[in-house]
């Protein structure tokens, strides 16, 4: 059982606040990832939790136990950093039994605990090892060996695949997701890197400049973003957006008008918007698609093929460039003349603050739990 | 290439000039010490003659030089134990928890070495003579301590600035308090600058002359002040002088041989990483 809360958490170096009243909740197991852009102040927060860096007000839980005053060790917490920052003197086996030497446990009990982590990471033929003798996926496996050895009720990681290659990232992300079905355990992850959030998370955090734009399962910030800076954040390629007026405002939905003289109608909840206002059309490339009748035509200027899809750099009449996401098998060249059809059920409206307009129906995977079975947090 | 390797040769040349410059006075000292008396001052110099220890033997009959030599040792060993007791935990604060006043503390401290020792002999005088200190080697101890920790603690600070950040925090995840980060991770990989730090001020202590002469005598002298004693009353006897000079080094010299090694790695330390 490990639950966390933060309460109001404010935090300034100097003269600069970094984190501007942060609350949140993490419930037990959860697997929570806090993303955002460089310096929005998410590693910030994660060494606050681990109480390495001193809060300028506000309160830390953990399992409902104030931790403000608690030293790091002592908070039930493990830490895996980005640079692993793993004891270059010692080798691999002192380094993972260093805290429960710190502890005072027999040695034998210490042996048997860093076999056993050993085998869950395979780390067993490199005990003998020095830090600078392994690769650096062995490096972090490791760091993530230390963290188990110590049996937290909470990990934290720091963005701890951002010094490996691509490839060696992707069987990362998926091991540390096995990892977190098999220990059962409450994990904060820090990351820069939307696609980390989108595949690890049960819970996203999206932050910028020190305080948190949405909270929400990965699918629910995909499909209903709160403002313009989370659809924009989340999904790759980014959103594509577009300046346009209301033309009518309806029960359920509003329509807009597009480049080229259509119309739009976007089933989201008018609220006070009325035709004639300044809205922002979101719509992303995977929901744009090459039709032969398309309201709105544009010229391909550049052509990203990645094999599987391809990407379609598209000028509008506007002036407005667009991403479009077609089929790997697309024909097209550049300098084609194209024609687009948005899938209006997944465009997205946004207000002149930037807010977006509620959509009239929830999308079904948003609210789904990550887990099946019949676990705790299966349902 | 032809150039390049020409290049090579007058480096190596060159290096060789200026290193048997600087041993040649010492090479000298070392051959005056075996010659008599008469050949010590003969000119021109003589480069071969046949040797002798009777300097050695009149040295020893005169002063006791293992006295001399056990207060050096005492003094030099004692003063960096005690200024290494100060400055690593002071160098791991300011290394690591700095504050505003950080940087201006350690060019304070760094600029006690500015003044000149003779201006402030007089009040450290009678203040070592009303505290009893005098020619005692505890209180030169103190004196040495006092002048190597500036050089003592920014030597350690930089050292230590080197071991990063994340090291120390993963230490205090897990579970290390001050003390256990001190012994268990930052000492061990600050090793060799902490090694040639302590070589340093253990040499800088046997060298000192100033203090030494002034605040000792007979009873607390170390090596500096034995050798002094011979450059007196009845005039020079190189020789003899020779003879004592030689002795006086020779452990110090014996011991930087030993840790030649340590000593460059870690002066050089950071400067190639």
């Amino acid at each position: 059982m490990a639950t966390v809360k933060i309460v109001n958490v404010r935090k300034s170096f100097g003269e600069v606040e970094v984190i501007k009243g942060v609350s949140l909740e993490i419930a037990d197991r959860e697997f929570v990832v806090f993303v955002g852009p460089s310096g929005c102040g998410k590693s910030t927060l994660l060494r606050l939790i681990a109480g390495l860096e001193e809060m300028t007000s506000g309160d830390v839980f953990i399992d409902a136990v104030r931790m403000n005053d608690v030293a790091s060790a002592k908070r039930g917490l493990a830490m895996v950093f980005q640079s692993y920052a793993l004891y270059p003197h010692m080798n691999v086996a002192d380094n993972m039994a260093f805290s429960l030497r710190l502890a005072h446990v027999p040695k034998e009990e210490r042996d048997a605990k860093v076999r056993e982590t050993a085998r869950i990471l395979q780390l067993e033929p490199l005990l003998a090892r020095k830090p600078k003798e392994l690769s650096g996926g062995q490096r972090q496996r490791v760091a993530i060996g230390r963290a188990i050895v110590r049996n937290p009720k909470v990990f934290l990681f720091d963005e701890p695949l951002s010094n490996l290659d691509a490839a060696l990232r992707v069987q990362m992300r998926v091991e540390l997701t096995r990892l977190h079905d098999e220990l059962k355990a409450t994990m904060i992850y820090v990351t820069h890197d939307q696609i980390e959030a989108m595949t690890l998370a049960d819970k996203i955090v999206v932050l910028q400049a020190g305080a948190i734009e949405q909270v929400g399962s990965p699918l629910e910030l995909y499909h209903h973003p709160s403002n313009l800076f989370v659809a924009g954040f989340i999904g790759s390629p980014k959103m594509n957006f577009l300046r346009t007026t209301v033309t009518a405002a309806r029960e359920a939905a509003l329509a807009v008008a597009l480049t080229g003289g259509a119309e739009l109608e976007v089933p989201v909840d008018p609220g006070p918007l009325r035709a004639g206002r300044p809205v922002t059309l979101g719509v992303r490339p995977e929901q744009i698609a090459l039709s032969a009748d398309g309201p709105v035509p544009g010229e391909v200027l550049v052509v990203e093929r990645l094999g599987g899809a391809t990407y379609l750099h598209v000028k509008i009449e506007s002036g407005e460039m667009l991403v479009v996401q077609v089929s790997g098998e697309s024909p097209a060249r550049m300098h084609d003349r194209v024609r687009l059809e948005f899938d209006r059920e997944h465009c997205h409206l946004f207000d002149e603050a930037g807010l977006a307009l509620p959509r009239a129906s929830r999308h079904p995977l948003a609210d789904q739990k990550p887990r099946g079975g019949s676990g705790a947090a299966g349902g | 290439m032809q150039r390049a390797l020409r290049r090579k040769w007058t480096l190596t040349a060159v290096a060789w000039a200026v290193a048997l410059l600087a041993f040649f006075p010492i090479f000298w000292m070392v051959l005056t010490s075996f010659k008599t008396e008469i050949e010590a001052v003969s000119t021109p110099p003589r480069l071969f003659f046949h040797p002798t220890v009777e300097n050695y033997l009149a040295v020893q009959a005169r002063a006791d030089y293992l006295k001399y030599a056990w207060n050096s040792i005492f003094i030099s060993f004692g003063s960096t134990l005690l200024a290494l007791a100060i400055a690593v935990p002071a160098s791991y604060a300011m290394a690591f928890f700095p504050t505003k006043r950080t940087k201006g503390t350690l060019v304070w401290m760094l600029s006690t070495k500015f003044l000149p020792p003779v201006g402030v002999l007089v009040p450290v005088y009678l203040i070592f003579r009303d505290m009893g200190l005098l020619d005692v080697r505890t209180g030169l101890l103190m004196v040495y301590t006092l002048i190597n920790l500036p050089i003592v603690v920014w030597m350690l600070f930089s050292f230590f600035k080197e071991v990063p950040r994340e090291i120390l925090e993963a230490g205090r995840m897990d579970g290390a308090v001050a003390w256990s980060e001190l012994y268990h991770l930052l000492l061990p990989l600050s090793l060799p600058g902490v090694a040639s730090t302590s070589l340093l001020a253990i040499i800088l202590s046997w060298n000192e002359a100033f203090w030494s002469l002034n605040l000792t005598a007979a009873n607390a002298g170390p090596l500096t002040a034995f050798i002094a004693s011979f450059s007196s009353p009845e005039g020079l006897f190189w020789a003899k002088l020779s003879a004592a000079s030689t002795m006086a080094i020779a452990p110090i010299l014996v011991f930087g041989w030993m840790s030649q090694r340590q000593l460059v790695r870690g002066l050089t330390f950071g400067a190639v990483k």
